[in-house]
């Protein structure tokens, strides 16, 4: 209750002391949502402040909407990366009067989100959530400015296709982990693969020797692992205890540092995959790590994603002149610009028009880009 | 025939684990009827217990087969003193409650002490310092890991040394007395709350074992890895006959197998129908089979079942 | 609803009416009040409350009435969440009404509580306890797992586009203007929830007062006295299971319609230990005292969101993540309830009489035969 009044008065405070200076600015209200405690904080952090970074650097140019000068306020909110309360934020931005949202992180908390947004017409960018099913509702307000899962696993499935024809797929039975790796199946197909066996594990599990065992008879030539590092960890671990010494490849849930602290020196020569452009390959990346840098710190990945979804809203209000959905959503939808993280177009679902994927590789202990896939920017980054 | 032998293998490893946890629910139930949730909860603090230690002494220089042995006595001495204290405070005071009340505090222990071990060490996975240097061994188209066999040797041992503290000590003769019939062995002049708190005591130092064979062995350890295994390895308890110390033994090493080659075969008799994502399953169907149809265990004798 | 009341009341029927009119008033305006006072998503929260108070009030009967410690809830609650959304949803083409899915799908969980219950009645407390935990477990793992062969679940990725509530071929999600009022689908589903959980309410205190509720009692303190009173206890014990289910599978048929979105996490075993805290921490047993634990529960969570920001101001920084808490909390208070006030923070009048008697003496003699003959 009290943080409520507090914000109310401090908005208040600054609308009074921003209408002392000029008379008739106007403020319209962008919404952020990520989770800003438990597990993943540091990660919801990342796009609260890129989203911030965004905001203040378009302020300070003083815009306009149809000749009124206008500012745009974030309002930031925690949905815990859970899906029950990220519909009640996303009810309380609605609420609150947001007009366009920066959010949500984690594809379960966007989904059920989504549906309250679109009920009321309210865009929402997310930067971070990749299930495919997020933009394939059938909602107009719903868009995502990183490659989605069935982007991503298709390249997986091209890269391990590539190393050797028979190929085992192993998915944690997460939303995340069967989603990419049904993605990775048909990538596999695609580039004349064979996928000769299919093992399912959990996300609490840290115990692969049957899995690994059973697959080992099979005779792959690559294993393709769908889930988070604590589990990708301990599986290639197991993998070299039982003598497969045949190439591991995993999505970004494992294209972490941790995989690497947690695997030790068995997690040399594995290779993950990532959404986007390394952040030193995209257009704008060194320009945004060092404004970045100079107020928050260390960018975690999504920032340069949460920055340029409110960058999108905005320019699309901008050129609207409106910061009313029903005026700006065509607009948004017709996006085309030069982002931080390369060009932006969205396709007719709301997805990142040929959104690049990015595979690395642990060479001596660290993550190195061996190649991107995809995205307009895949040609420019490789001049 | 060389897949079916790895799968045996990885069975009675993954089963030996589960023995040595199994053994601390069977030794409270044995002796005070309880389901003591919070069991599992010590083997994670053994585990993230030693994995700190270790890392620190193994920075600081200190050679690692004695790092290794400060780090089990120091996870040893933790564990034993939340087991005690638990006992203590949340346990003792409900002896003669109705049953359903110690049941509810041993889930809310279990919770308190998860979110305690979040609180101090954080949701990141800890990594296990690679103190020993992994080397495979082949044998009849199976391979074993030098670190797999420590774990064995360890494992065994400790529960070898366990029966012989129950069969031929003092204590261990108190502790039966107390099982059987805790009245008649207080008459008898066994101090039975000092019993009591030796069970808890004794069955913590076996999950302090297990979490540092545990984390060594899969290189991990996190808040959160208590929970589930000590579900599998009450029901690998039950499975045994729960009381029965080397009911615990065989319950676990049963278990092991069982859930080694269901994940490795299910697939294939069932023609595809039912794959390795229902390998956490075979678990809870035993633990739901034995108490439905055998109650007493594979090797209990005790009625269980007094309604 | 007698024992809600003081006992003055009875004496009074005028002040019981007075009383009754208030509360009714109060209901009856309270999204009105939370909104204008607290803002929108408070009545989303007041939603989910009334969502849980049935769930809690489905686990009471079980748990409370019955004695048998059900650690598997939440399974009845998912099958009844993803009956709803199979059969009203894009997952399989088919969209059946809501009235008619809500009690079939009631129903299916009821058929569930039967069959997980009956084999498992001969058990003793703790061995029921973990075999129903078992059960929510495999259940869950069914859900999670169900896309293959035949796609039924649809998985991990759990079932979206769930139908929301039509009446009279009106969504609830849509703002509906009534006399010229205007309903936000929030207010519409707190009034919907609140006439279900009234109805809930209702069943229990019915039930609670009936002769199945005195077997239940009756065989909550002594089972093999209250089969030689002549109670099947075995039937009674299935009742209550079969009773409990129902109530969740109903909770779950409206968080389906609510969310629109169900998924396997939403269904995992530290849900089943949510619901468990409410009935515990309320007063097991005890209906008014199991509306409030749920209550509880369900705004605590809320409410530690200001412990961050209070951190921050107090000492410079967060210390302790507050949703690092919130389970902390529960723990605790699961343990202290259990140690010091085992009949919840509101028992029933009975229930506190027997544990905090008059003469402690008598009773723990009372108590000591007991444990002898028990021997």
């Amino acid at each position: 209750m009290k943080s409520k009044l507090l914000i109310a008065l401090m908005v208040g405070a600054m609308s009074w002391t921003a209408a002392s200076a000029e008379p008739a600015v106007e403020t319209v209200k962008i919404g952020c949502v990520a989770p800003l405690t438990g597990p993943q904080a540091h990660l919801g952090k990342d796009i609260e402040n890129g989203a911030r970074l965004a905001v203040d650097t378009i302020n300070a140019t003083k815009p306009t909407l149809a000749g009124k000068p206008v500012q745009f306020v974030l309002q930031v909110e925690d949905d815990a990366a859970d899906p029950k309360t990220a519909t009640v934020v996303a009810q309380k931005l609605v609420d609150d009067g947001a007009k366009g949202v920066v959010g949500h992180l984690n594809s379960g908390a966007s989904i059920p989100a989504s549906r309250i947004y679109a009920d009321n017409d309210i865009p929402q960018v997310s930067p971070a959530s990749t299930a495919v099913a997020y933009t394939h509702q059938g909602f107009k307000t719903t868009f995502r400015l990183m490659a989605n899962d069935s982007q991503q696993g298709r390249a997986l499935g091209q890269y391990a296709t590539h190393l050797g024809k028979r190929v085992a797929v192993v998915d944690d039975r997460t939303a995340y982990g069967q989603g990419l790796i049904d993605e990775v199946v048909k990538g596999v197909k695609a580039a004349g693969g064979e996928v000769v066996a299919r093992e399912y594990t959990t996300d609490k599990s840290t115990d692969f020797t049957a899995i690994l065992t059973s697959l080992k008879a099979k005779k792959p030539d690559v294993v393709v692992f769908g889930g988070m590092d604590p589990q990708a960890a301990p599986m290639v671990r197991q993998l070299h205890t039982l003598g497969m010494k045949i190439p591991f490849i995993g999505g970004d849930g494992m294209q972490t540092a941790e995989f690497i602290k947690l695997a030790g020196p068995a997690a040399e020569g594995s290779i993950g995959s990532s959404p986007g452009l390394p952040i030193d390959k995209m257009p704008g990346g060194a320009e945004f790590t060092k404004r970045f840098g100079e107020r928050f710190g260390k960018i975690q990945i999504y920032a340069p994603f949460a920055h340029d979804s409110a960058v999108v809203l905005i320019q699309a209000m901008l050129r609207a002149g409106s910061a009313e959905p029903e005026k700006y959503l065509p607009e948004l939808a017709r996006t085309q610009l030069d982002g931080v993280i390369g060009p932006i177009a969205f396709d007719d679902q709301g997805d990142l028009k040929d959104g690049p994927v990015t595979l690395y590789q642990v060479k001596k202990g660290k993550w190195q880009a061996v190649e991107t896939v995809g995205g307009p920017a895949a040609k420019a980054a490789a001049k | 025939m060389d897949v079916l032998l790895q799968q045996l293998v990885n069975g009675l490893i993954l089963g030996s684990l589960y023995a040595l946890v199994a053994l601390g629910y069977t030794m409270v139930y044995g002796i005070l009827e309880l389901i003591n949730f919070a069991h599992g909860e010590i083997v994670m603090l053994g585990a993230l217990v030693s994995v700190t230690v270790l890392g620190v002494l193994v920075a600081a220089g200190v050679p690692v087969p004695l790092a290794l042995l400060l780090a089990l006595a120091a996870a040893v001495l933790v564990c034993m003193a939340t087991g005690v204290l638990v006992e203590r405070i949340a346990y003792r005071p409900l002896r003669n409650a109705p049953r359903l009340a110690p049941l509810i505090t041993a889930i809310g222990v279990s919770i308190v002490l998860q979110n305690l071990a979040m609180i101090l060490w954080g949701r990141q996975y800890l990594s296990f310092p690679p103190v020993l240097a992994p080397q495979v061994y082949a044998w009849h188209g199976a391979s074993v890991s030098n670190v797999q066999l420590l774990i064995v040797a360890v494992a065994a041992l400790t529960m070898g040394t366990l029966l012989l503290l129950v069969q031929r000590t003092r204590l261990g003769r108190a502790m039966r007395a107390t099982a059987q019939n805790r009245e008649v062995a207080g008459l008898m002049g066994v101090d039975v709350n000092r019993v009591i708190a030796a069970t808890f005591a004794v069955g913590s130092a076996l999950a302090a074992v297990a979490g540092l064979l545990i984390a060594s062995y899969y290189g991990i350890a996190h808040y959160n890895m208590g929970f589930l295994l000590g579900l599998k390895a009450f029901s690998a308890a039950v499975l045994g006959g729960i009381g029965n110390i080397p009911g615990a033994l065989l319950g676990g090493l049963l278990l092991g197998v069982i859930e080694s080659l269901g994940a490795g075969y299910i697939g294939d008799l069932t023609g595809g129908f039912l794959g390795s994502h229902y390998q956490d399953i075979f678990a809870f169907f035993i633990l739901i089979l034995v108490l439905i149809f055998r109650p007493s265990g594979l090797l209990g004798e005790r009625v269980a079942d007094r309604a | 609803m007698p024992d809600l009341l003081p006992n003055r009341f009875y004496r009074d029927p005028r002040l019981a009416w007075a009383a009754y009119a208030a509360l009714a008033a109060l209901l009856l305006t309270l999204p009105f009040l939370v909104d204008a006072g607290m803002g929108r998503s408070w009545v989303r929260i007041l939603d989910f409350a009334l969502l849980y108070v049935m769930l809690a009030l489905g686990l009471n009967i079980v748990v409370g009435f019955a004695g048998l410690l059900d650690l598997g809830y939440v399974a009845f609650y998912a099958v009844g969440a993803y009956f709803y959304a199979i059969l009203a949803s894009p997952q399989l083409g088919i969209h059946l009404p809501f009235w008619a899915l809500l009690p079939l799908g009631a129903g299916v969980a009821c058929l569930f509580g039967v069959l997980l219950g009956a084999p498992t009645l001969r058990l003793r407390g703790d061995y029921l306890a973990i075999v129903t935990l078992g059960f929510g477990e495999i259940i869950r793992i069914f859900l999670n797992n169900l896309n293959a062969p035949f796609n039924l679940t649809n998985g991990p990725q759990g079932i979206n586009m769930i139908d929301p509530v039509r009446i009279a071929g009106h969504s609830l999600t849509r703002p509906i203007e009534i006399l010229g009022l205007k309903l936000p689908g929030t207010h519409t589903h707190y009034y919907l929830f609140l006439i279900l959980t009234l109805g809930v309410i209702f069943v229990a205190i019915r039930l609670q007062g009936s002769r199945i509720g005195r077997a239940w009692a009756a065989i909550r303190e002594d089972e093999v006295a209250a089969e030689a009173m002549g109670i099947n206890t075995r039937n009674m014990k299935l009742l209550a299971f079969a009773m409990g289910a129902t109530f969740g599978g109903l909770g779950g048929g409206l968080f389906a319609a609510f969310q629109g979105f169900v998924s396997p996490e939403s269904f995992t075993l530290m849900e089943s230990i949510m619901i468990l805290c409410m009935v515990v921490l309320g007063g097991m047993g005890h209906i008014p005292g199991v509306i409030l634990g749920a209550i509880l529960v369900t705004i605590l969570p809320e409410l530690l969101r200001y412990i961050g920001p209070l951190q921050e101001g107090l000492i410079g920084r967060v210390a302790v993540d507050p949703a690092d808490l919130r389970m902390l909390l529960f723990g605790v208070a699961l343990v202290a309830v259990m140690l010091f006030r085992p009949q919840g923070l509101w028992p029933s009048p009975v229930r506190a009489r027997e544990l905090h008697p008059a003469n402690p003496d008598e009773v723990r003699q009372e108590q000591e035969a007991l444990y002898d003959a028990e021997r």
